[in-house]
């Protein structure tokens, strides 16, 4: 059964779309993570435009983090005041990230710093977790000892705040110097950007790992909202019919993921994920790379 | 008898050039032209193409009744507009887009159907004058871009392009005549449609002139749902944004409610 994408302009199998959003909701599920690094490239694998996948995305992640973010919040493991100071910077960042969207989009380069986005960080991370999780593997027995947050430069500078729920006292510039960064991620990748913002809450800002998933889940809704209304007021590229039958199978598959994934080790759980994000990633440096069918390609219509 | 008729309308002689110009003129106004003397009778099955929420592309039936013998073009011409094309050349490993063409008048869509072989029967020239063939649509570059050279490279990956999307179609025969008058063609538009109203032109050619024209009107329009979030996205983008925004966090909220309980 074919859908027409009204923003998209275009005519797909309902049930690929299911099938796409029912399996990343199954990984993200089974992963604990967001999806969208990899939901985003396998719409430009299906051929959607990179512009309206990126938009559409982000706008289906608002979805699955109120979701995540609700169980999180019963168990009281988000850190509203931190969440609010990453959010400061991550306005601000994926507002700057969504007007640069528009100037590369002008220059007829998004696609490109879109890809190249995604090869760059799908690589660092699948390769991080790759290491990782066989390490994991060869001491599995071996506890990790790891210092709640240790000391440096870090801590000298001035507009010090105190996060309670965090146990933390530390300078605001950080914590809005990475909202900063991950907003400008989600904007020109629509990600929501949880695979950056975590490792950067343990190991910058030394926050406890127990309320780490929900205030980086906190902060992304409001980040992918701004990036949501952006991108529908500067590039009209949001699809909501696309984003809600996304939505559909990603709730699903999430719920089946979850369960699933209790049943797995999760050395092994990551070990898999990494060799997803590197397939992914590979399959995205392969179409960069290799000599294109065609080297003309069109831009679309101007001035209509 | 013609000079004293004039003599008697005061109307110097000298001037007898301009005034016989002007009655000939009359003339040929009042008169049918004779080479069009009967035109096509060309329909539609459908004068509307709907893109609507199942829209997966369509078949448009066209027929028609020619005046006289002879072979028929049917030349159906999407909205013009100016398309950008883009070339890519590889850098450090990657290809990048590195040079960009801007092509103006460029239709849309561009299907044609004939009976037969356009070279068997239709001379270069009415080809080129009614831009019949994809080689003879008139697109041309932007002023910024006008003393680029090699601008007929990107005119061609334009064409190539367009029919890589199906956009741009011909293929000789399948226009089918049925006695030597009636004839019919389907036209298969595909789901990637741009909207607008489009033309479809319809020649009929004999002995290598066109001797019968008509132009039949298509509107493509998005409908229903479709239609409602394109125009709403456009108007009102905030807006648009601002309820995106709602149905996710909605979704959110009842996936969670409902697996919650389960």
């Amino acid at each position: 059964m074919q859908i027409y994408l009204p923003i998209a302009e275009m005519s797909v199998n309902v049930f690929l779309l299911l099938g796409l959003g029912g399996g990343v909701g199954f990984l993200s599920g089974l992963f604990g993570v967001g999806g969208g690094f990899l939901m985003t490239p396998l719409l430009f694998f299906i051929g959607i435009p990179s512009p309206v996948a990126v938009a559409t995305e982000a706008n289906q992640i608002v979805a699955s983090s109120v979701s995540g973010v609700l169980a999180h919040f019963r168990r009281g493991n988000v850190d509203v005041k931190m969440g609010t100071v990453l959010l400061i910077g991550g306005v601000l960042g994926s507002t700057f990230g969504v007007w640069l969207f528009t100037y590369l989009k002008d220059l007829g380069q998004i696609d490109l710093v879109i890809k190249l986005s995604y090869v760059v960080f799908l690589s660092i991370i699948g390769a991080l977790m790759l290491v990782e999780s066989v390490r994991a593997m060869q001491k599995r027995k071996k506890a990790v000892k790891s210092k709640a947050h240790y000391h440096n430069w870090l801590h000298g500078l001035p507009f010090k705040m105190r996060f309670r729920k965090s146990r933390l006292y530390i300078s605001a510039i950080l914590p809005v110097a990475i909202g900063f960064f991950v907003g400008l991620l989600a904007a020109i990748m629509g990600v929501g950007g949880g695979f950056v913002m975590v490792p950067a809450m343990i190991y910058l800002l030394g926050m406890p790992t127990s309320v780490v998933v929900g205030t980086s889940l906190f902060q992304i809704i409001f980040v992918t909202a701004n990036v949501t209304i952006l991108q529908a007021v500067n590039n009209q590229t949001v699809d909501v019919v696309l984003a809600l039958v996304l939505m559909i199978g990603g709730v699903i598959g999430a719920q089946f993921g979850a369960k699933f994934g209790s049943r797995m080790h999760g050395e092994h759980l990551r070990g898999l994920l990494a060799l997803i994000v590197l397939g992914v990633c590979a399959k995205l440096t392969y179409d960069l790379v290799s000599v294109p069918a065609d080297v003309f390609s069109l831009g679309g219509s101007v001035g209509h | 008898m013609y000079s004293r008729w004039v003599a008697a309308w005061g109307i110097d002689m000298k001037h007898r050039t301009p005034f016989l110009l002007f009655i000939v003129a009359l003339l040929m106004v009042a008169q049918p032209r004779p080479s069009l003397a009967s035109e096509i009778t060309v329909d539609l099955s459908d004068p509307i193409v709907k893109i609507t929420a199942g829209f997966s592309g369509t078949d448009l039936l066209i027929f028609g009744v020619a005046p006289g013998e002879g072979d028929v073009v049917i030349v159906v011409r999407g909205p013009n507009r100016s398309e950008v094309v883009r070339k890519k050349e590889q850098i450090a490993g990657v290809w990048v887009n590195r040079r960009q063409m801007v092509l103006e008048n460029v239709p849309s869509v561009y299907m044609m159907a004939s009976n037969r072989a356009l070279e068997d029967f239709l001379p270069g020239g009415v080809a080129y004058i009614h831009q019949i063939g994809v080689e003879n649509i008139q697109m041309n570059p932007t002023k910024e871009y006008a003393d680029v050279e090699d601008w007929e490279e990107f005119r061609h990956a334009l064409i190539r392009n367009k029919e890589k999307q199906n956009l741009y179609k011909w293929k000789p025969g399948n226009l089918v005549f049925q006695g030597n008058r009636l004839f019919r063609t389907k036209i298969h538009f595909p789901a990637n449609l741009t909207v607008g109203t489009f033309g479809i032109d319809t020649y009929l050619i004999k002995k290598g002139e066109m001797v019968a024209f008509e132009t039949t009107l298509l509107n493509v329009r998005k409908f229903g749902l479709e239609a409602e979030v394109y125009n709403f996205a456009h108007r009102h983008s905030f807006a648009y944004g601002v309820l995106a925004i709602l149905v996710a966090g909605l979704a959110g909220w009842l996936a969670n409610a409902a697996f919650r309980k389960a």
